[in-house]
């Protein structure tokens, strides 16, 4: 019958293809040996390209710069760039195939916590080594992931701080804004359980949540405009993430809320988020990042340099993510010369310890509970679209994996290099397992 | 001649008279015990010293005051925040009349300076550095190391309430305006006496009224007022009636007397109790505005799917096709001709009209024609297509946001009565309403709308009249292709300009067309309002997520009751 023909004749195109593929793969394979590759799982398409697309290319310019440089172990690096496409089981099917059928060594990639989530039993069960650079709200500890972003007492927690302080307004009165999703929601306990400790009324904290992609602000925006007029200063700490950002700050502007009023600091608002978006009605408004693109040390600068010279175009912005790969790959970079060798095990034991040159000017240090120690500056946004340094720490700041002021964590510790457990309780002595 | 030198000067002074201490008892004792001639030496010292002062005074007044002045300007050099508000307040005290421009070019980030050279400038439009100090542009080039003070809130708060201080006295209106606005949020007693003769010389009787407000502000923050002052502050600011008075009047010192504690919380309630129906107002506006948006995005989904019948999934990425066009238009006119910027929008409108109606037509002239009375083959196929727009957008112009302006007319805010309305909602709700007017005169009054509606109503017997109806198909799924790229100019103004601009719209858009009723544009209209108000009075109580939710649950059990919306077609061609 004619349909049954058309079958038969597609099967054996397929067939035709699959053997055509099947001679590609070993021609890659047998190239394959004598380079060393490193896996970018990081979403190119969908709502998660907005930001993702950046840290691909930053992975391929660090591994252009090091093949430059010579390679590693004699071996020069190779770049395999999948698509998850914005879509988080797909993260784990794209995360398997880089492992599995590609033999990368290293794995780049993740923005969300969730696609993070949903990667971690392939690595866990084929064992490799993933770093993770955005900043998120902890509560983890895995010995295949290295966190090369912010806990939050690498940004949260500090921000709050200067909000209290004379500098930042001693700010009495506390908004905390976020989309609803398990990043905000875990930093505003976090947040809610600090600032209560530091004996802020439950009256003077808002917490609101608004969906993804939100775009009507106006009564969330005149919700923080009466809550704000108590006659206590009064301050919004945004987790508002990605698209949702651009007509909070729209109607912001609009309703004239300025910072010298009610000054909003962001945790997901960076150069990228600000590109699209006239920054004049924003001055003043604030976010807390371990690096900002517009400090100025010899290493930033070059780093600023070589961007735009590998993207060809001098207008592209560098963000705090791309910053945590540069240390990240770095890292790896020593630990596998270190190592002498790129099995995961041995990776993975040589990980911590390793010092690596930030991009501001600090030395950051994997630590047992494979987080790096971090500066925390807080940046004003500027009418370019860049930020202003007004205030960083004191020396660096060391992750914790598991935040001291929430109930169900205080006691957690993570520990990879004595307790060799990412959940010890330190009050039961028992390891948690996962 | 800095401060400290007067000093030194008068404590030597002093000491030259503490030495000579033991010798006036002498004096009182009687003249026959001193002689004349050692009473006249020590007049002559005293007046010396005397003269010598009044000399040094006078000499020094004039370049005491420029040198203070320039010591307060050296404050801007040390790049710290503390420093810098230093600077502010001294060169405020100092009286200059460069001080005004100074803090200006502070605020607005002109103020440079070099610590090289421990020198201020101001930087015009241009970037040519002027003396801060004497206004004359600089001779030579400019340091190396010239920099921008940098600000910070802190810093900002300063300015705002020295510049209110120093501008009191303007011969502008709007100026002691905002002088006035800014020296209510400082309440800074140090500029009272301004402030007293701003009232007394004040005309305009809205200025006065702040400036008043003012006073009254400074008056309850003060703890040496009298009791009757502050009552008629209190009365003052209750009257004023908004937020801002609510902050003041419920944050008084807490040792306050009773009497004026007891007023003040008097007109807290009163402010509250008309806060709470303005604020019904409030959401009733943001409830048209809200409304106003749905009805852009769905209008044309009233056309492709309400009469049509056509699922188009890939309506969203039309919407996202205008605002993206809008962007082109920007970008051109920024680049070539930039006073052209306010009408950017009025070009950008026929021109996304056009641009999304021919991508309207190529789509059903290549996929949906062929799809028609297929329903899920048509979603998936149209869905698909979403995609494959959305992706070439983000490999044509990037994953990022595109950055569209407000022009002059759609910016700011103005107040009415109790609540703020910002111009650009205000035009938004004009043009969904002119767009809606416009599609119904078309459909009603034109031959391609009569012909569409035949079409709709029943095909085979408008076919045999002589219609085209395979060009009306393609007509009419341009139209609400057109329709929904002019409804991505419009959203651009207020939502992000990036490749999943259209997905945020899709499901409020089939959610309004089906709530309002397939097939009828009076039920888009209402629909979409209805929606829009019902969600702002939920928001507020249930939050945003929440409020989101219940409207969803509400339309499904509404449609259970009424499966074809509120106004349903009826007919032989529902059948159909």
């Amino acid at each position: 019958m004619y349909r049954d023909r058309t079958t038969t004749k597609a099967s054996r195109w397929l067939a035709t293809a699959a053997g055509l593929a099947l001679t590609v793969l070993a021609t890659v394979s047998a190239k394959a040996q004598d380079t060393i590759k490193v896996g970018i799982l990081h979403s190119l398409s969908g709502t998660m390209a907005i930001s993702e697309t950046t840290l691909k290319d930053v992975v391929l310019m660090l591994i252009d710069e090091q093949n430059k440089k010579g390679g590693l172990l004699g071996k020069k690096l190779e770049a395999v760039v999948v698509d998850p496409a914005s879509n988080w089981p797909l993260f784990a099917e794209k995360a398997r195939e880089l492992i599995d059928k590609d033999k990368v060594s290293v794995v780049f990639g993740c923005w969300t916590s969730v696609s993070r989530k949903s990667v971690l039993p392939v690595f866990k069960e084929l064992n490799s080594v993933l770093f993770y650079p955005v900043q998120f709200e902890g509560e983890e500890g895995e010995r295949n992931v290295f966190y090369t972003g912010a806990a939050p007492n690498q940004q949260a927690i500090p921000a709050v701080d200067y909000l209290m302080s004379a500098d930042g307004g001693s700010v009495k009165r506390w908004v905390l804004e976020g989309t609803d999703y398990v990043y905000p929601r875990t930093t505003n306990k976090v947040l809610e359980a600090y600032l209560k400790q530091k004996g802020v009324a439950d009256a003077d904290i808002m917490i609101n949540y608004t969906p993804f992609g939100f775009s009507d602000w106006q009564t969330e925006v005149s919700k923080i405009k009466a809550f704000g007029s108590a006659g206590k200063k009064t301050a919004v700490v945004s987790t508002v993430n990605g698209d949702a950002n651009v007509p909070f700050y729209k109607e912001l502007g609009n309703q004239g809320i300025k910072a010298t009023d009610i000054p909003v600091m962001a945790f997901s608002v960076g150069e990228e988020e600000l590109a699209g978006l006239d920054t004049k009605p924003l001055v003043g408004h604030l976010a807390a990042w371990n690096y900002f693109e517009s400090i100025k040390t010899p290493a930033n600068e070059a780093f600023i340099k070589e961007w735009h010279d590998f993207t060809k175009n001098p207008k592209r912005t560098t963000n705090d993510p791309m910053e945590a790969h540069y240390i990240g790959f770095n890292m790896w970079v020593q630990a596998v010369q270190k190592a002498g060798t790129t099995d995961p095990d041995k990776v993975i034991a040589a990980l911590p310890g390793i010092k690596q040159a930030n991009l501001t000017g600090g030395i950051s240090e994997m630590l047992p509970n494979h987080y790096i120690t971090k500066p925390v500056f807080i940046g004003e946004i500027r009418g370019d679209g860049q930020f202003n340094v007004v205030w960083k720490t004191k020396g660096l700041v060391p992750g914790d994996a598991w935040s001291p002021y929430l109930p169900g964590s205080k006691d957690l510790v993570a520990d990879w290099v004595k307790l060799k457990c990412g959940n010890y309780n330190t009050v039961t002595k028992t390891c948690g397992g996962s | 001649m800095p401060p400290s030198r007067i000093q030194n000067m008068i404590r030597r002074t002093e000491a030259i008279m503490v030495q000579k201490e033991p010798e006036p008892r002498s004096v009182n004792t009687g003249m026959d015990h001193v002689s004349f001639r050692e009473f006249a030496m020590r007049l002559c010292r005293a007046c010396i010293v005397v003269l010598l002062l009044v000399f040094a005074f006078a000499s020094s007044y004039g370049t005491a005051h420029a040198e203070s002045f320039d010591e307060a300007l050296a404050h801007f050099t040390a790049d710290d925040f503390d420093e810098t508000i230093t600077g502010i307040n001294e060169i405020v005290a100092s009286g200059n009349p460069r001080a005004e421009p100074i803090i200006r070019a502070l605020k607005d980030g002109h103020l440079m300076f070099s610590a090289e050279k421990k020198a201020v400038y101001i930087q015009d439009d241009s970037g040519k550095l002027t003396d801060a100090a004497t206004g004359q542009p600089i001779t030579g080039d400019a340091p190396a190391d010239v920099d921008t003070v940098r600000l910070s809130n802190r810093v900002r708060g300063s300015i705002d309430a020295a510049l209110g201080g120093l501008t009191l006295l303007s011969s502008d209106p709007a100026k002691r305006m905002s002088a006035a606005e800014a020296v209510f949020k400082s309440r800074d007693a140090s500029v009272l006496p301004t402030l007293e003769a701003a009232i007394a010389k004040e005309q305009d009787a809205s200025v006065k009224r702040v400036l008043l407000q003012a006073r009254a502000a400074i008056t309850l923050s003060s703890d040496t007022a009298s009791d009757a002052d502050k009552l008629a502050a209190v009365e003052i600011i209750g009257n004023r009636g908004d937020q801002d008075a609510l902050g003041l009047l419920s944050s008084l010192p807490s040792n306050s007397s009773p009497a004026v504690a007891e007023a003040a919380a008097a007109a807290v309630a009163a402010i509250q109790k008309r806060l709470i129906l303005w604020d019904t107002v409030q959401n009733a506006w943001y409830g048209l505005s809200l409304g106003s948006v749905l009805l852009l995005a769905a209008i044309g989904l009233a056309i492709t799917f309400g009469v049509m019948g056509v699922i188009n999934m890939a309506h969203g990425e039309m919407v996202m096709i205008g605002a993206y066009v809008t962007f082109v238009v920007q970008d051109t006119i920024r680049d070539s001709y930039p006073r052209l910027f306010d009408y950017s929008l009025a070009i950008a409108i026929p021109l996304a009209f056009v641009v999304a109606g021919c991508v309207g037509i190529l789509v059903e002239r290549t996929i949906i024609r062929f799809l028609y009375g297929r329903p899920l083959e048509t979603l998936l196929a149209t869905w698909g297509l979403s995609l494959i727009l959305q992706q070439a957008v983000r490999t044509m112009f990037g994953p990022n946001n595109r950055e569209v302006g407000n022009p002059s007319f759609m910016s700011g805010a103005f107040d009415l009565g109790g609540i703020t309305i910002t111009y650009n909602r205000l035009w938004i709700i004009c043009f969904a309403l002119a767009v809606f007017v416009a599609l119904l005169g078309l459909l009603r009054y034109t031959r391609f709308g009569l012909e569409m509606r035949a079409v709709t109503q029943n095909r085979p017997m408008a076919a045999s009249m002589g219609i085209r109806t395979a060009r009306i198909d393609a007509l009419t799924f341009g139209l609400g292709s057109g329709i929904a790229g002019m409804a991505g100019v419009a959203l651009s103004q207020i939502d992000n300009v990036s490749p999943n601009l259209g997905q945020g719209y899709i499901i409020d858009s089939f959610m309004v067309v089906v709530f309002g009723g397939v097939g009828n544009l009076w039920g888009t209209l209402v629909g979409s309002f209805l929606l829009g108000i019902a969600n702002k009075f939920l928001e507020p109580v249930a939050g945003a997520v929440l409020g989101k939710i219940a409207i969803l649950v509400l339309i499904i059990l509404f449609i259970q009751k009424r499966p074809r919306g509120m106004f349903a077609l009826k007919g032989r061609a529902v059948e159909a």
